[in-house]
């Protein structure tokens, strides 16, 4: 599944990355799942894995790159130890997320799309978490929460660990 | 012994329905009593989650919304045989709400243990599929067409015309693509369905293998829905063990195979040729039409593509008749609809319910008025790209035309509800802003007239001219409806154009004037 804290994230590894690809490649539409598995496994995807991935599915860098680059999902840098994703689509806006965005920016001194300067947190918009009718929403470390305020989601991220 | 509902459906396990399964269980254990946890899908009554319900010898009688902390006093009162307490909601199934629903497709949903393939036979699971084993594919395509069943994701293309195109199409292979990127704003159905009922879903695209000559299939999810993508995944698992999917379909030496695939945070791959070309592991941009998908799809090949509901809505189809399914419904919108109240309400949940239903009846007399308490000014029907409804609309019936004639749509039916404090021109530069943001970039007024509109909406707020700016907009919204290809250029002007047409007062300048230079 998708990385949602970088704390176990493995350090760089050109020969993981290759026999992830490898692992994959005879799926029909090989890409996606290559670079999910590579995202979850280090955190982001490195450029370096680009090249290689690109090698065993015999496409251009150019390419790989443009997926990449593409898709919210895949990182390009690694995030911080813990991943906060705000609903900030209309059924919550209507539940007032901009008031609890605006509270979690404040307290923990970071803009939505950021990362703490300790790196422990990441803060981020998502749009539509498909729980609308208990909006606010919001996704700690991919643990789906409901009907959030700004002091209930604070409280989560102190809860979270370092 | 008896049977404790505990739903883990995502939206219920985000207020918490994980804790109170724990402590159902560990009080259980404790008093030394013999009660079976049931993990079912949530029934859609969102304000009562997490509601637990107990089977009785009156029905199931639901207690919620239950926190961890009131399970204690739930077995001091003895809730096991239904008894009172401050969180008796009753029989379940006789709550107004769910009681003036019309479950066809969400019928099991929220009734039967999702992980359990023995429970959904015991509930008239494959039913529909054991009919469509006995019937040629013509005649298949012709019980969709005949239904009236028209595509649930959006586009309410009729979803049997589909099939016709991708059966006449000569391939050796052929694609079933399922739509689960529900990607807008107000919409669950779709998770609730792979969440609570995910082997209907497997069993309608079998159903559809069967009807086009495909052999393979995918269920694209998007990955916002990590829960709904785990569950899916194992529910497969279980079809192929359950030979529903395989080699051996049911024992018929028919063939389907199928795999989920996970999304990757891009709105415009509900677009189905978006979708496509990222099942196929490009960017996610769109392609021309025509080709069809159903002639030159997933990988050139004839491919059907459809929404969750649309092929969740089959079993049925086959297992009733076209003409039983027929019966429901309006004027060309046939059937029942899964309307999903979400935003500021206070009773939000799916409503399935024959088309017809007023926006009205829909958010007075289901919803309640708003959660905050304040009027309700406004509802957004049909996502990020579908028109605000003022109160004096709130007669339009919820019918695909109905909606159209009056410059909105239906779309996957998510109605969103605001309340008063609610300012329309943000809303509108909220439209633009998303389109900026989730354009594929391959229209040019899709991918740069989105950042100008959003510009100048800016400068309207901001006091700057907004006559001239609002001309400007009405025009840029013309060439973007117009000079598009998908939907996603092609429908911001709806929220837009219907913001400005509704509450002009919004984008009045303010009152206090423009600052001093």
């Amino acid at each position: 599944m998708r990385s949602t804290t970088n704390g176990a994230a493995a350090p760089w590894d050109a020969a993981a990355v290759v026999m992830i690809a490898q692992e994959l490649k005879d799926l029909d539409g090989p890409l996606l799942p290559i670079l999910h598995a590579v995202n979850d496994r280090f955190g982001f995807i490195d450029e370096r894995a680009v090249p290689l991935i690109a090698d065993v599915l015999n496409l251009t860098r150019a390419e790989v790159h443009g997926v990449v680059s593409f898709y919210h999902d895949f990182r390009r840098a690694p995030a911080g130890r813990h991943v906060i994703k705000v609903c900030c689509a209309e059924a919550c806006q209507a539940m007032g997320c901009e008031r609890v965005v605006a509270e979690v920016e404040e307290e923990l001194g970071v803009a939505l799309g950021g990362t703490t300067p300790d790196n422990r947190v990441t803060l981020e918009p998502v749009y539509c978490l498909g729980n609308c009718a208990l909006s606010p929403a919001a996704l700690v470390d991919g643990k789906l929460h409901g009907r959030m305020d700004g002091a209930r989601l604070l409280a989560l991220v102190r809860g979270a660990g370092r | 012994m008896t049977r404790v509902f505990v739903p883990c459906d995502s939206a219920a396990l985000s207020v918490g329905a994980y804790d109170v399964a724990v402590a159902v269980a560990a009080e259980a254990t404790a008093r030394g009593l013999d009660v079976t946890m049931v993990r079912n899908g949530s029934r859609g009554l969102f304000w009562l989650e997490p509601l637990v319900e107990v089977e009785t010898p009156r029905g199931r009688v639901g207690y919620g919304p239950v926190h961890a902390a009131d399970v204690p006093s739930l077995f001091a009162a003895d809730f096991l045989s239904g008894a009172a307490h401050p969180l008796r909601q009753g029989v379940v199934e006789a709550i107004p709400y769910l009681a003036n629903q019309q479950r066809l497709t969400f019928a099991r949903c929220g009734i039967i243990d999702a992980y359990s393939f023995d429970d959904y036979l015991a509930h008239g699971g494959l039913r529909g599929l054991r009919r469509a084993l006995e019937l040629e594919p013509a005649v298949i395509v012709g019980a969709v067409i005949d239904s009236g069943l028209r595509g649930r994701g959006g586009a309410g293309f009729p979803t049997g015309i589909k099939w016709r195109t991708a059966l006449q199409a000569e391939s050796a292979q052929k694609y079933i693509v399922c739509n689960a990127d529900e990607g807008d704003s107000g919409t669950y159905a779709d998770r609730m369905i792979m969440e609570g009922d995910p082997f209907i879903l497997i069993e309608g695209m079998v159903i559809a293998g069967l009807a086009v000559g495909a052999t393979k299939g995918f269920v694209y999810i998007r990955s916002e829905y990590p829960h709904a993508f785990r569950r899916m995944r194992r529910a497969i698992g279980v079809a192929r063990a359950r030979g529903l999917l395989g080699a051996d379909v049911l024992g018929s030496g028919r063939t389907f195979e199928l795999e989920a695939r996970l999304g990757a945070g891009a709105y415009i791959c509900g677009e189905e040729t978006s979708l496509l070309e990222s099942l196929e592991g490009r960017r996610g941009q769109i392609r021309y039409k025509p080709p069809l998908p159903a002639i030159s799809g997933l990988f050139a090949r004839p491919t059907v593509i459809n929404n969750v509901i649309s092929l969740a809505s089959v079993p049925i189809i086959l297992d009733r008749g076209a003409a039983f399914y027929r019966e429901f419904g309006s004027g060309r919108s046939r059937g029942t609809m899964p309307i999903q109240l979400a935003g500021n309400v206070k009773r939000g949940g799916i409503i399935e319910r024959a088309f017809g239903l007023t926006l009205g009846e829909i958010v007075e007399e289901f919803g309640g008025g708003t959660q905050s308490g304040r009027p309700v000014r406004c509802v957004q029907v049909g996502g990020p790209l579908g028109a605000y409804w003022p109160r004096h609309l709130f007669d339009v019936p919820f019918d695909y035309e109905a909606f159209a004639e009056r410059g909105g749509m239906i779309g996957h039916a998510g109605v969103v509800v605001f309340d008063d404090t609610v300012n329309l021109a943000r809303q509108a530069r909220f439209a633009f802003a998303f389109c900026a943001l989730e354009s594929c970039g391959k229209c040019t007024p899709c991918r740069i007239g989105a950042q100008r509109g959003v510009e100048a909406i800016d400068r309207v707020i901001r006091g700057d001219r907004p006559a001239a700016q609002i001309a400007l907009v009405r025009d840029l919204c013309e060439v973007m409806r117009d000079g598009s290809l998908c939907a996603l250029g092609g429908l911001t002007p709806l929220p837009v154009l219907s913001a400005i047409e509704h509450f002009p007062e919004d984008f009045e300048p303010l009152r206090r004037p423009v600052a001093a230079q």
